[in-house]
């Protein structure tokens, strides 16, 4: 029993930057552009977390969220270059996604030869602390793995699914983001700019993927090196798909395909699961994506408009 | 001056100069990112032009070695890869699709390649041969999946082959550990015969790892050139590329196409991935994470214009750019600067319209001075 | 009286040609004025620079005795113009009411959008004026006839008190037509002022009072609709004067080469376009499918030449049944296909003019031997083509085919048709947007192979094209054929009439 608690307390820990990235993710899909530099804004967010917190550690105890906020800014920052390729440049969508992705490797490495001399930031100390939520871990079962020894970063990821579907679905600015990834046009012709909403969509992608990538790299690492992220960037976009675009199957999908992840690292010790090799659990996320994309194919759950850059022209 | 600004502003002519721009641009971005941290740009010229003709400039009027053919034909050896892989993508993007996937057909390639080099035994020249076409069958194998999917249930090829890149990760991974005689790093080594490595290219190229894998690439170049421009098969993958519509009204079976065209993308990164075994390693090894052979490949496709003169050389300049990082890592330059550059001449690629825009304004209009 | 607008002298021209040419419109305050022309004659246009989506080159607007500059549709949303486009702009997923407020949501805390009271809006303004729309039906669950009244009320959401209506009968079945009209009728009590496009004369008699007409970009006249009758409508909309004449002598029909029976087709939404059509095409005769657009005449055109599914029925060639057929196999039994769109169907436009002239044929000899294709036989084929034509390019057949004019590329295709197809030509508005001289120089050449034997199968949308080139006019109407006439023995009013529908109405009545 205390494997399975273990283990679910991990899966959340490897979900959460899964989960928070995905949503991420969401936004800049559900308003029209295809983001495949998720995984290079991690990259961003989780190298400018890790610098920072390699400096501030002696000063403050709240480093740690300090630097993930400024992670999650620099990955705003770099996530406006594919706005700004993806609408105004009206370039290829996918390939502004690989040419992020590609710099993110360059830049987080050659900062970090700059920095610190070597190859990956040094390695910091602090890192966030482990709450206990007396009382509340006291409820059976959910207090053992939600609330003892956790994480708040495991709540933030909560928090940030419920507001991302109250903004998705109960306010204005949802509703409009919504159109621009369904009928830009629809929307332009109620006198809302589609260039904005796309603007903002990327935006808030950068930002969370930067959060995600932050969080990664404090709550399951030393330091970053270029291996830190290692796909988790794509996991989050599969998980995106396998959730179908909304904010309550993007948290199905990351809680999944975390503990697939945690299920490879523990597949030993559960004798039915012992002859599966590891690899199997860690490409299973991958294999059910296409698997799903199939399965979805009949019916259009993407946004209608995805990936195509916005003309005005017509009528 | 204003036949320069007309010949920039003629549309036919953008073809190749927006590649070059951006290569220009790319240079000049990672120039001053070195000057913003501290370093000489300088340096990372010579490393290039050491990498690429094994000249070393600064010791040209100096006691020092000035010439090192090892590093001429350590440039070859990176680039080799390289094109195979921006033909691959060249491939695809001719019949109007992304093989993103070119990551994951490499090392699918490597692995069957693996397989062949050492559970089989044949023959020298025919072995290696069998080894290669193994390597590229894998790699077929692994583009025909995206094709299918795309040709029979209209999923995106670019998802598709994103989420086999990382399957072909552990999947690859997973099978070369199993060989035997296998360490949790690498295979045995192939036996000498399934290789292409060879003692007189490296003796003449004092002992870099050239082989003669650079064959292999004159001949899938050259295959290219004249499946695309002179068969009709390449002429019903241009014409499904640039308008299925018509394709169809002419009676071309576009979705067949699409997934003929993803399987032979899918072989080029293969054969790739079986000369990393066979040619610069000699063996299979077990990765850690993605070697960026097949998005490096979308650089040299882009940067090429999907043509076969255009991969090798695009794909030369970008082998070069990845040869100089060893020679970088001597000056004390970080490596990584290579990547940005690479990174930052797909962007500008990508910003072609502008780019096109801005150079269709410099036309000057006859009778204007 | 007061008019709600009034449009002065509107000029719009596009590069080669005035699509509005000193256009006046003036709509009286609470009536439904019809716009009335054919395809291509300005209405879209001048609609166009009503809404602010154009800029005249000349003229002026007053919307309620105001003179006013629409520079955008913001502007026109202001001054309560709204329009209900003809391809409605409606996000498939949203619901009806979601739809109407994007853009002008209600608020409650939180920056919440407030539902209930959108609900309660919709509700309201769709009682009012009878609309009758599920408030929280998604639109990809309600009929096309619910969506077109979703549009309306976006444009009544907004406030706008001038409606432009833009085709809004092409898409719906009668019913909803009717229903349609009732609207209308109830909107105007109601104070509203619509102008309503259309070229369905019998609508235009059932709710207009007054019509502007309109033909080839000029104002022809405003008539009311009252003291007018449909053939005087009819006659103003064509027009008496021919353009240009072809010469030639009476056809000679021979055998029967093509033969439709029963023939049913499902457009692109699946709903029925073509519907137990059956005709035949003689050797040595010109047929043409006359219609307006969107009576299921491209998708009969399609299933012919294999680019559509047929649902049922049969096409027989020479005694062939080829219903099954893919297009490369129907293109074997020498059918050719000049199709409607030479852009997007009819041409690769980054191949050059010599890789178009092969398009079908790339891979027979003697253009391609063993899979390798005969550069110097295709140079041959494509120079004599484009001499036999006078298909006028840069490079000849080097040249792009994206830079040529539009009457050079259709010039290539119908030389590439032709050739390759001994008995059967579909030729789907062979001489769309192109000039005079090309238009001649087609026209000539169909002639010429009808002479020599061929069959041929027109469709056009231009009502000269039609009675100029063909021996026999089949009229389509909501994919039925209407009536089959001879081409001497009709003219653009009773055509007119047929297209419009009005021969159906008395079918209909009695069913």
């Amino acid at each position: 029993m205390d494997l399975i608690y273990s283990m679910l307390a991990l899966t959340l820990v490897f979900s959460t930057p899964i989960v928070i990235t995905s949503l991420g993710g969401m936004f800049s899909e559900r308003s029209g552009i295809v983001n495949i530099g998720l995984e290079g804004l991690m990259m961003f967010g989780g190298f400018t977390a890790a610098t920072f917190l390699v400096y501030l550690q002696p000063y403050t105890s709240f480093a740690p969220w300090i630097a993930i906020l400024l992670g999650a800014l620099v990955g705003g920052l770099v996530s406006l270059i594919h706005a700004y390729l993806s609408i105004h440049a009206k370039a290829d969508q996918i390939i502004s996604g690989v040419a992020i992705n590609m710099l993110a490797t360059g830049v987080t490495i050659y900062m970090a030869q700059v920095i610190f001399g070597q190859q990956r930031t040094q390695s910091f100390s602090l890192s966030f602390q482990r709450y206990t939520f007396h009382g509340l871990s006291e409820i059976p079962f959910i207090g053992e793995i939600l609330f003892t020894r956790v994480y708040l970063t495991v709540h933030l990821a909560i928090i940030l699914v419920v507001v991302s579907w109250f903004v998705l679905y109960k306010t204005p600015f949802g509703l409009r983001l919504r159109a621009a990834g369904e009928h830009p046009h629809a929307l332009d012709s109620m006198g809302v700019s589609v260039f904005k909403m796309r603007y903002i969509g990327v935006f808030i992608s950068g930002i969370f993927a930067g959060l995600g990538g932050g969080i990664l790299v404090l709550t399951q690492d030393i330091q970053y090196t270029v291996m830190s992220i290692g796909g988790t960037g794509f996991i989050a976009l599969a998980a995106l798909i396998f959730g179908r675009w909304k904010p309550i199957g993007v948290l199905g999908a990351g809680l999944f395909f975390g503990f697939s992840r945690i299920f490879a690292l523990y597949s030993s010790r559960f004798e039915i699961l012992a002859q599966l090799p590891n690899e199997f659990f860690f490409a299973l996320p991958y294999v059910l994506t296409i698997v799903a994309l199939v399965a979805f194919s009949r019916q259009s759950v993407a946004p209608k408009a995805v990936g195509k850059p916005y003309d005005k022209g017509g009528r | 001056m204003n036949k320069l600004r007309n010949f920039l502003a003629n549309e036919a002519n953008h073809s190749f100069l927006i590649p070059i721009i951006a290569i220009a641009l790319g240079f000049l971005a990672g120039s001053v990112i070195m000057i913003f941290s501290g370093l000489n740009p300088i340096d990372l010229f010579t490393s290039f032009i050491r990498a690429v003709t094994g000249i070393n400039l600064p010791n040209l009027f100096t006691a020092g070695s000035a010439f090192n053919a090892r590093y001429f034909g350590e440039f070859f050896v990176y680039s080799i890869p390289l094109i195979l892989t921006g033909l691959s993508v060249s491939f695809a993007f001719r019949t109007g699709l992304f093989n993103i996937g070119g990551e994951g057909q490499v090392m699918i390639g490597a692995l069957a390649a693996s397989y062949a080099g050492l559970m089989l035994s044949l023959p020298p020249v025919i072995f290696p041969v069998v080894v290669l076409l193994a390597g590229a069958t894998g790699g077929a194998f692994w583009g025909f999946i995206p094709g299918i999917l795309k040709a029979k249930f209209r999923v995106h090829e670019v998802v598709v082959t994103i989420m086999l890149n990382y399957t072909a990760l552990y999947v690859s991974n997973y099978y070369i550990r199993a060989l035997p005689e296998s360490s949790s790093t690498r295979t045995a080594d192939l036996p000498a015969r399934a290789t292409l490595q060879s003692d007189f290219l490296s003796s003449i190229t004092n002992n870099s790892r050239l082989h003669w894998g650079f064959l292999v690439v004159i001949v899938c170049a050259v295959l290219f050139y004249f499946i695309i421009n002179k068969t009709t098969f390449g002429y019903e993958l241009k014409s499904v590329g640039f308008n299925p519509l018509a394709s169809e009204y002419a009676g071309m079976k576009v979705q067949r196409n699409a997934a003929l065209s993803m399987t032979i993308a899918g072989a080029l990164s293969g054969l790739a991935g079986a000369i990393l075994v066979v040619g610069t390693f000699g063996y299979g090894r077990v990765l850690g994470s993605f070697e960026n052979y097949g998005f490096d490949g979308i650089a040299v496709a882009l940067v090429g214009g999907s043509t076969a003169l255009g991969s090798v050389l695009a794909g030369l300049l970008f082998g070069g750019l990845k040869a100089s990082q060893t020679i970088m890592q001597i000056s004390r330059i970080p490596r990584d600067i290579a990547i940005i550059i690479i990174a930052i001449i797909i962007v500008f690629v990508a910003m072609k319209y502008p780019i096109k825009q801005a150079l269709i304004k410099l036309k000057v209009e006859e009778g204007e001075q | 009286m007061a008019y709600a607008i009034e449009m002065l002298g509107i000029t719009k021209e596009f590069p080669g040609i005035k699509a509005n040419d000193q256009v006046d419109l003036k709509v009286r305050e609470g009536e439904i004025h019809a716009l009335l022309g054919e395809n291509g004659a300005g209405k879209s246009t001048l609609m166009s620079v009503l809404f602010g989506l154009y800029q005249p080159e000349e003229g002026e607007i007053k919307v309620r005795g105001e003179k006013v500059e629409i520079t955008d549709p913001k502007v026109a949303d202001k001054l309560g113009i709204g329009m209900v486009h003809q391809h409605f702009k409606l996000v498939e997923d949203f619901t009806v009411t979601e739809n109407i407020i994007l853009g002008d949501e209600p608020r409650k805390s939180f920056r919440r959008i407030d539902m209930k009271s959108a609900r309660d809006k919709v509700k309201e303004i769709s009682d009012l004026y009878g609309l009758r729309v599920e408030a929280d039906a998604k639109i990809i669950d309600i009929s096309v006839g619910m969506q077109q009244r979703a549009e309306i009320l976006k444009t009544l959401y907004r406030k706008a008190d001038i409606l432009i209506l833009d085709e809004p009968t092409a898409v719906l079945t009668p019913q909803e037509i009717r229903e349609l009209m009732k609207i209308m009728k109830d909107l105007v009590k109601e104070g509203k002022t619509i102008v309503l496009i259309t070229h369905k004369l019998r609508e235009i008699k059932e709710v207009a009072d007054r019509c502007t007409v309109l033909r080839k970009g000029k104002y022809i006249g405003t008539v009311d609709v009252a003291e007018t009758s449909e053939e005087e409508m009819a006659e103003m909309m064509v027009g008496r004067e021919v353009s240009f004449e072809v010469k030639k002598e009476p056809a000679k029909p021979k055998e029967v080469v093509l033969q439709l029976k029963d023939l049913w087709v499902k457009d692109s939404r699946k709903l029925d376009a073509v519907k137990g059509l059956s005709l035949e095409v003689r050797a040595g005769e010109i047929t043409s499918i006359a219609g307006i657009d969107g009576n299921g005449q491209s998708e009969l055109m399609e299933a012919i030449t294999g680019l559509r599914e047929v649902e049922k029925g049969s096409i027989i060639l020479n005694g062939e049944s080829i219903e099954k057929l893919s297009t490369r196999q129907k293109t074997l039994k020498g059918i050719g296909h000049i199709p409607e769109d030479r852009q997007k169907r009819g041409l690769v436009l980054d191949f050059n003019l010599e890789e178009n002239m092969i398009l079908q044929t790339y891979f027979q000899a003697p253009f391609s031997k063993n899979g390798i294709l005969q550069f110097d036989e295709i140079r041959k084929f494509s120079d004599d083509r484009i001499k036999e034509f006078d298909v006028r390019s840069g490079q000849g057949s080097v040249s792009s085919a994206r830079g040529m004019s539009g009457g050079n590329q259709q010039k290539a295709i119908v030389a590439r048709e032709l050739y390759r197809s001994p008995d059967l030509l579909i030729a789907a508005q062979p001489t769309r947007g192109l000039d005079v001289g090309a238009i001649e120089y087609i026209h000539e050449r169909l002639i010429e192979e009808r002479d020599k034997g061929r069959a041929i199968l027109l469709m056009s949308l231009e009502l000269d094209e039609v009675l100029n080139l063909s021996d026999r006019i089949a009229v389509i109407y909501e994919g039925e054929i209407v009536d089959i006439v001879q081409a001497d023995k009709t003219d653009e009013n009773q055509l007119g009439l047929m297209m419009a529908g009005s021969k159906k109405k008395e079918v209909e009545e009695v069913e």
